[in-house]
């Protein structure tokens, strides 16, 4: 609804910027003014748009709680008796039966009768706190027109004040940024101390076990449920692991190649080609995980037991005849694939902002290029480097697809990359998709595996970034 | 009369291996020698007279001919950057490139350590002999004649080591030490050689990109003595130094010159006049005059080189 209003609010900035514009002309006529026109113009735009919308907003943010009010308050007798939920689903559907729409369940007999009444009052109530926001907004906008119609004089400096309006709607923006981010902080602490008031945090982080799927009833058996989340982070570790294991050499030595060795038609083929490679979305790299790595390595390994099978090696035989798809090696590997365009690209940047001074220094010393690299390149690009690797360490941690669809759920704590692992985010997704109840540890432990997700990447980043800044050679 | 600025004052014919006692003239230390000054009095006479072209490697207390460059052009892509260059580089002596700006000195300079190999799409043609070897045959290993041809660069660039790394960078990538030892004498004579010593020996294992502009342009010199060369080519060396770390590189490149064959790329006529023997001048890609530097700043034969060195152009 408020939507409907805009265009007469957009009418009525231009109103206020050309009024302002042909105002300032006037006044100013004949005198050297602080100001161009435009900018008073520019001035009384912002005067009449700024209040308008402010007004705007908070209809928007507080109309659907002052309707309910206003709903509850004027409500017969057998609404004002229901169950809350059941309360709140009555007004909704009165909502819908005035705005016309057809209303979402049926209703038993005192109700259904009440239904039509109520969406008439629902609609007058509706129409009136929309008018009421339209009517609001209309004077707040009429209220700085007149405002700054009145300030506009050949002294008035305009100029400036449009540019304190710019900062302000500059600083808005990157305020919104830093406020959402603290929020979300703010939220997942709130609903971790609710976990943690449940299981005490010595248990969750040091805990070797893990199942947190509790019973609905009592007198089930594992109606507890096990929040020891160690072996997550070892999961999650191993994981990080095979994936760095694969990422970092390749990824580094394919930008020093793509740096120093390759031609420029290689390099630009190749650059664009990894950059493409590093927007293949993770569900993709997950689905090639589970259904093409996984039971190749499977099929491998199964085949290498069998053959040991028998001989010397039996036990190890019988083991690796028993290896599943789903194992961290494939979740690991596939994920040190999707990395090795990550790593190799910001390693490719470091290397590249090394002085090519320093590398004439070595040539003209008689270095090769392979000593070269070694020992002066990779030295001088190594905080860069290290900042890089643990950049993509970060992201391994935090990456979810492809973990949730090859690496399995079981909780172990082993370091065997050939066992079935799962990840903290592997199970955020398992504990929040589904059914929820936000009253049980079960639910709540999301938040706890989340919070320790995010201290651990925020720490990584901030040694990342403390390791580039205090090693960062001073070449200019 | 211009050329009476260069001109050494009477009875001051001091050797020129002593830059204490060489003439000075308007603040500057002028390099000096006995035929110099017998050819800058009949210049005073005759400025512009053509004079007899000197014999290649005459006059002056210059060595025998170290490189013998003949016919050089050098080609970036289609671009031609370097002419037919022909010059004969003594030995033990400091010779001066001089030049406007993208006149070709220092693309000459580095084909004699075969740097343009270095870059894409880079060419050189013509012959370039080294105590008569020809540098660019296929036999010659670049980075083996790197190590005889060092190379010191416009903005210092000391690796992101510590001092003492930076000059046992050298030494460790050739193996010219078998010792831990060893090692540590050739990075402290360089070091002396290089009128560094007295400065870092309390603090060789700071990074070399803590110190100084001059002290890491010094640094960076004694890093290219540390192979033992024959020859130092210098690019423009002191371009990014304040004057007093300027004065000590040229009297650092004076006392190298009794070891080494120096060649040095520079802007300012000064400099050239005041550190080099010998002096080339090159003007669009192509040498335009060589000669003792006395000659070349008292009585150039070319039209060019008088106007480039009296400040017409360039």
């Amino acid at each position: 609804m408020t939507w409907l209003f805009l265009p007469i609010l957009i009418a009525a900035a231009v109103a206020a910027f050309l009024g302002g514009r042909a105002l300032a002309r006037r006044r100013s006529s004949g005198l050297r003014a602080h100001s161009r026109p435009g900018q008073h113009g520019a001035l009384a735009l912002i005067w009449t748009a700024a209040p308008a919308l402010a007004v705007l907003l908070a209809a928007a943010v507080f109309a659907p709680g002052l309707e309910q009010q206003l709903m509850a308050s004027g409500a017969p007798e057998a609404v004002q008796e229901l169950e809350p939920f059941r309360r709140q689903a009555f007004y909704a559907d009165a909502g819908a039966v005035g705005a016309g729409r057809p209303a979402a369940q049926i209703w038993p007999a005192p109700y259904a009768e009440l239904l039509p009444a109520e969406g008439r009052r629902a609609a007058r109530i509706d129409l009136m706190l929309s008018l009421g926001g339209w009517v609001a907004a209309l004077l707040a906008a009429a209220l700085g027109a007149l405002y700054v119609f009145s300030r506009i004089r050949p002294d008035l400096r305009a100029r400036n004040r449009v540019e304190g309006w710019i900062v302000g709607a500059l600083f808005a923006c990157s305020a919104v940024a830093v406020l959402t981010t603290i929020g979300i902080v703010a939220s997942l602490v709130f609903d971790s101390t609710r976990f943690f008031a449940s299981v005490p945090i010595t248990e969750f982080l040091f805990g070797t076990q893990w199942s947190p799927q509790t019973a609905i009833r009592a007198d089930q058996v594992g109606s507890t449920g096990a929040f020891g989340a160690l072996p997550l982070f070892a999961g999650t570790f191993l994981i990080m692991l095979i994936a760095m294991t694969v990422a970092a050499p390749v990824g580094l030595f394919s930008a020093i190649y793509l740096s120093e060795y390759a031609g420029p038609a290689f390099r630009a083929t190749v650059k664009p080609v990894l950059e493409i490679l590093a927007g293949v979305p993770t569900v993709v790299y997950g689905f090639f995980a589970a259904l093409t790595v996984g039971p190749a390595m499977r099929g491998f390994f199964n085949g290498v037991g069998a053959l040991l099978a028998g001989g010397p090696l039996d036990p190890v035989g019988q083991y690796l005849m028993l290896v599943q798809n789903q194992m961290a090696l494939v979740a690991g590997g596939v994920m040190g694939i999707m990395l090795i365009p990550f790593v190799s690209s910001l390693s490719d940047d470091i290397i590249n902002a090394v002085p090519q001074s320093l590398r004439d220094g070595s040539y003209a010393m008689g270095a090769t290029k392979s000593e070269t690299v070694s020992r002066v390149l990779l030295p001088a690009a190594l905080p860069g480097v290290a900042g890089a690797m643990l950049l993509a360490m970060s992201r391994a941690i935090g990456e979810t697809m492809i973990v949730t669809m090859a690496a399995g759920l079981a909780a172990r704590l082993t370091l065997n990359p050939l066992d079935t692992v799962t990840t903290v985010t592997v199970q955020i997704v398992t504990l929040l998709t589904g059914d929820q109840e936000f009253d049980s540890p079960k639910t709540l432990a999301a938040f706890g595996l989340g919070l320790t997700l995010f201290v651990v990447t925020l720490l990584l980043n901030i040694i990342a970034q403390r390791i580039v800044i205090t090693y960062r050679q001073q070449y200019d | 009369m211009k050329f009476k600025l260069f001109r050494a004052p009477e009875g001051r014919n001091g050797g020129p291996a002593d830059p204490t006692d060489a003439p000075r003239m308007g603040g500057q230390v002028l390099p000096a020698a006995d035929a110099a000054a017998e050819r800058q009095r009949d210049a005073a006479a005759t400025p512009l007279a053509p004079a007899p072209k000197p014999a290649v490697g005459a006059g002056g207390p210059v060595g025998a001919t170290k490189i013998c460059a003949r016919d050089v052009s050098v080609f970036y892509g289609d671009k031609q950057a370097l002419y037919d260059v022909s010059l004969d580089i003594p030995d033990k002596t400091v010779t001066a490139l001089i030049g406007p700006s993208g006149c070709g000195k220092s693309t000459f300079l580095r084909t004699m350590n075969r740097m343009n190999d270095t870059i894409p799409h880079a060419r050189v043609t013509g012959r370039i002999e080294m105590d008569g070897e020809d540098i660019n045959a296929k036999s010659v290993d670049p980075v083996l004649l790197r190590a005889r041809v060092g190379m010191v660069f416009q903005k210092p660039n000391p690796f992101p080591k510590s001092i003492y790394e930076n000059v046992a960078y050298g030494p460790r990538i050739h193996g010219l030490a078998t010792s831990k030892g060893e090692l540590d004498d050739i990075v402290q004579a360089s070091l002396k050689r290089a009128g560094l010593w007295e400065e870092v020996a309390d603090r060789l294992h700071s990074p070399g990109t803590g110190l100084s502009g001059g002290q890491q342009q010094r640094l960076v010199i004694a890093r290219a003595i540390a192979v033992e060369p024959e020859v130092i080519l210098m690019d423009e060396p002191c371009s990014a130094l304040d004057p007093i770390a300027t004065a000590k590189i040229e009297e650092l490149i004076d006392e190298l010159r009794e070891r080494y064959c120096i060649v040095i790329v520079t802007h300012s006529m000064a400099q050239a006049a005041r550190v080099s023997q010998r002096t080339a001048f090159f003007h669009l890609g192509r040498l335009v005059e060589t000669g003792d530097t006395e000659d070349i700043f008292t009585n150039p034969r070319e039209r060019r080189t008088l106007d480039y060195i009296t400040g017409r152009f360039g």
